[in-house]
């Protein structure tokens, strides 16, 4: 029996990658049919609160110009904390005009509207509940209401890729593999909110803060702190993996509400009022645990591939751009009339070549190491730090080479050695690894 | 008390939060499992506190209209008893300022 085929390709979930994966299929001609399940596009998303220019100009064009954005990140700063202090990193460029501070509402409102302006035709308020296949091959999808034929099918459900799952493209998540992230969106006056980050009273630029550790009781929990400036709102969110809130015994949102009531933090959000609260998983998966990217007649992109890189808090980059090489891919299987298996490889050599797969590359080491050194990181060397800067400020009246000396030695001294070796080794690894990249 | 108080804090934020709840549940649990398990991770893994243990029964009492639909309990869960899908078309969590 031949299928009678609904559309060229059907893309699952309206998120950056689906949206984007199904305008490179309608900008050439081709018909696409994109499903969400949600009555909203971007309603059941959230980020730390920045989308990037280079990757939304790549689906886009011209057309970012006119995003609907809340304020230009211009500002960045890297915070480690200690218990009562903290030593900053901060680099500040009035010229920069790389990310966007945007609503995930907003941002996929506006997307949704540019794809539907180019052909593509949006299905919200609806689930696909699996995959229809035959012969072996994915040839459409099955929803609440009614069933999709297309010869190729992009899947880009996120994050829980129920699919993908289904397909048996990736393997059963540990909770190593995921970073649980809870944020509280904090509403705060606008002149306010501008004075006290030092913003130009124009309400364009932006900042944001990541925060490392801060909190002593747990020695060798890795969590990070972001801060993100909005109009007249701060997004708060602190992030943290599975496997280290399983073992401590720990809920997100009780770091939420310790990180908030550090002095140096509770003084940011002092003043505001919690409109919002909202959690989403970050995949850690990454290149070590790279699913099966095709199959025949579907792709997998986006978060459903664990595409993102959290140390340099990239997602929607990796999300927009392996959308549009999905789509990219199904255009070349549409033009041979092929949708096997070997015909889209052609997607995973694309993904090798572009920034995607070389970054997961480069950075596949960094968060292990990271959490394996999580101890030195968020314990270890604040506190050192913490010695080192009271020192050089104490104005104590003594010698400052005794207190050098003493401090070089206690560096030493304080910890096994075989640590700090460790430390050396784990450290230079990911840096070697990153900077020869692939 | 400290567990007490997060439950009350993720209350209060669970507030601010517009839900579409379907009348029925999109989260099962495994009771069986659950009465097996010690960890009980899904208790306090939530962060919509989703989960509680009745205290008589030993079975897993599941709220899942605050669910957020993030995940994690169903990946923390050691003994792997939790059905989790997302809920049924146009339900559940709306965020319109995340």
């Amino acid at each position: 029996m031949d299928i009678n085929f609904n559309a060229d390709v059907i893309v699952v979930g309206a998120g950056p990658c689906g949206i984007s994966a199904s305008m490179s299929v309608a900008l050439n001609g081709k018909k696409v049919v994109l499903i969400d399940k949600s009555q909203y596009a971007g309603s059941k998303n959230m980020y730390g609160g920045a989308v990037y220019d280079c990757a939304l100009r790549e689906v886009f064009k011209d057309e970012v110009d006119n995003l609907p954005y809340e304020r230009i990140i211009n500002s960045n700063s890297w915070t480690f904390l200690n218990d009562t202090g903290s030593f900053e990193l901060k680099y500040k460029d009035n010229s920069l005009k790389n990310a966007y501070a945007i609503k995930r509402f907003n941002l996929e409102k506006w997307m949704i509207g540019i794809a539907k302006k180019n052909g593509v035709y949006y299905i919200p308020n609806t689930k696909v509940n699996d995959l229809i296949k035959k012969d072996g091959a994915v040839v459409g999808v099955e929803t609440n209401l009614e069933k999709y034929y297309a010869p190729v099918v992009i899947i880009a459900d996120g994050v829980n890729s129920m699919l993908a799952k289904k397909l048996n493209l990736r393997q059963k998540y540990t909770p190593k593999d995921m970073l649980l992230s809870a944020k509280e969106t904090l509403k705060l006056d606008k002149k306010t909110l501008e004075n006290r980050f030092n913003l130009s009273p124009d309400g364009k630029n932006g900042v944001c803060k990541m925060f490392f550790g801060g909190i002593e009781e747990y020695k060798d929990l890795f969590m990070m702190s972001f801060l993100y400036t909005f109009k007249d709102t701060i997004m708060l969110g602190v992030g943290a993996s599975l496997q280290d809130l399983t073992k401590y015994k720990l809920n997100i949102n009780e770091l939420l509400d310790k990180i908030k009531l550090h002095p140096d933090i509770s003084p940011l959000i002092e003043g505001s009022r919690t409109i919002e609260y909202s959690a989403h998983l970050i995949p850690e998966t990454g290149y070590n645990k790279l699913p099966k990217l095709y199959t025949s007649g579907a792709l997998l992109a986006g978060d459903a591939s664990g595409f993102i890189n959290s140390i340099h808090s990239e997602g929607t980059n990796f999300a927009l751009i392996s959308g549009k090489l999905a789509g990219e891919s199904a255009l070349f299987a549409l033009e041979n009339n092929d949708f096997s298996q070997s015909t889209l490889s052609i997607y995973k050599k694309k993904l090798d070549k572009s920034f995607i797969l070389k970054d997961l590359y480069s950075y596949r080491n960094v968060i292990d190491k990271l959490h394996s050194r999580s101890k030195s990181l968020s314990f270890y060397y604040p506190k050192k730090i913490k010695e080192f800067f009271n020192i050089i400020l104490s104005a104590d009246c003594k010698s400052k080479s005794k207190h050098f000396r003493k401090f070089f030695f206690n560096f030493i001294k304080d910890r096994n050695i075989f640590e700090i070796i460790k430390d050396v080794f784990a450290f230079s690894k990911c840096a070697l690894d990153v900077f020869f990249g692939r | 008390m400290k567990k007490e108080d997060n439950k009350k804090s993720i209350q209060d934020k669970l507030n601010t939060i517009k839900y579409n709840c379907d009348s029925k549940t999109h989260l099962k649990v495994e009771q069986k499992k659950c009465l097996k398990c010690r960890e009980k991770t899904c208790t306090f893994i939530c962060p919509a506190n989703v989960y509680s243990t009745d205290e008589e029964s030993g079975y897993t009492i599941v709220q899942y209209e605050n669910c957020l639909e993030c995940g994690a309990c169903k990946i923390a869960c050691p003994k792997d008893a939790i059905d989790w899908d997302y809920p049924d078309a146009g339900y559940g969590v709306i965020y319109k300022n995340s």
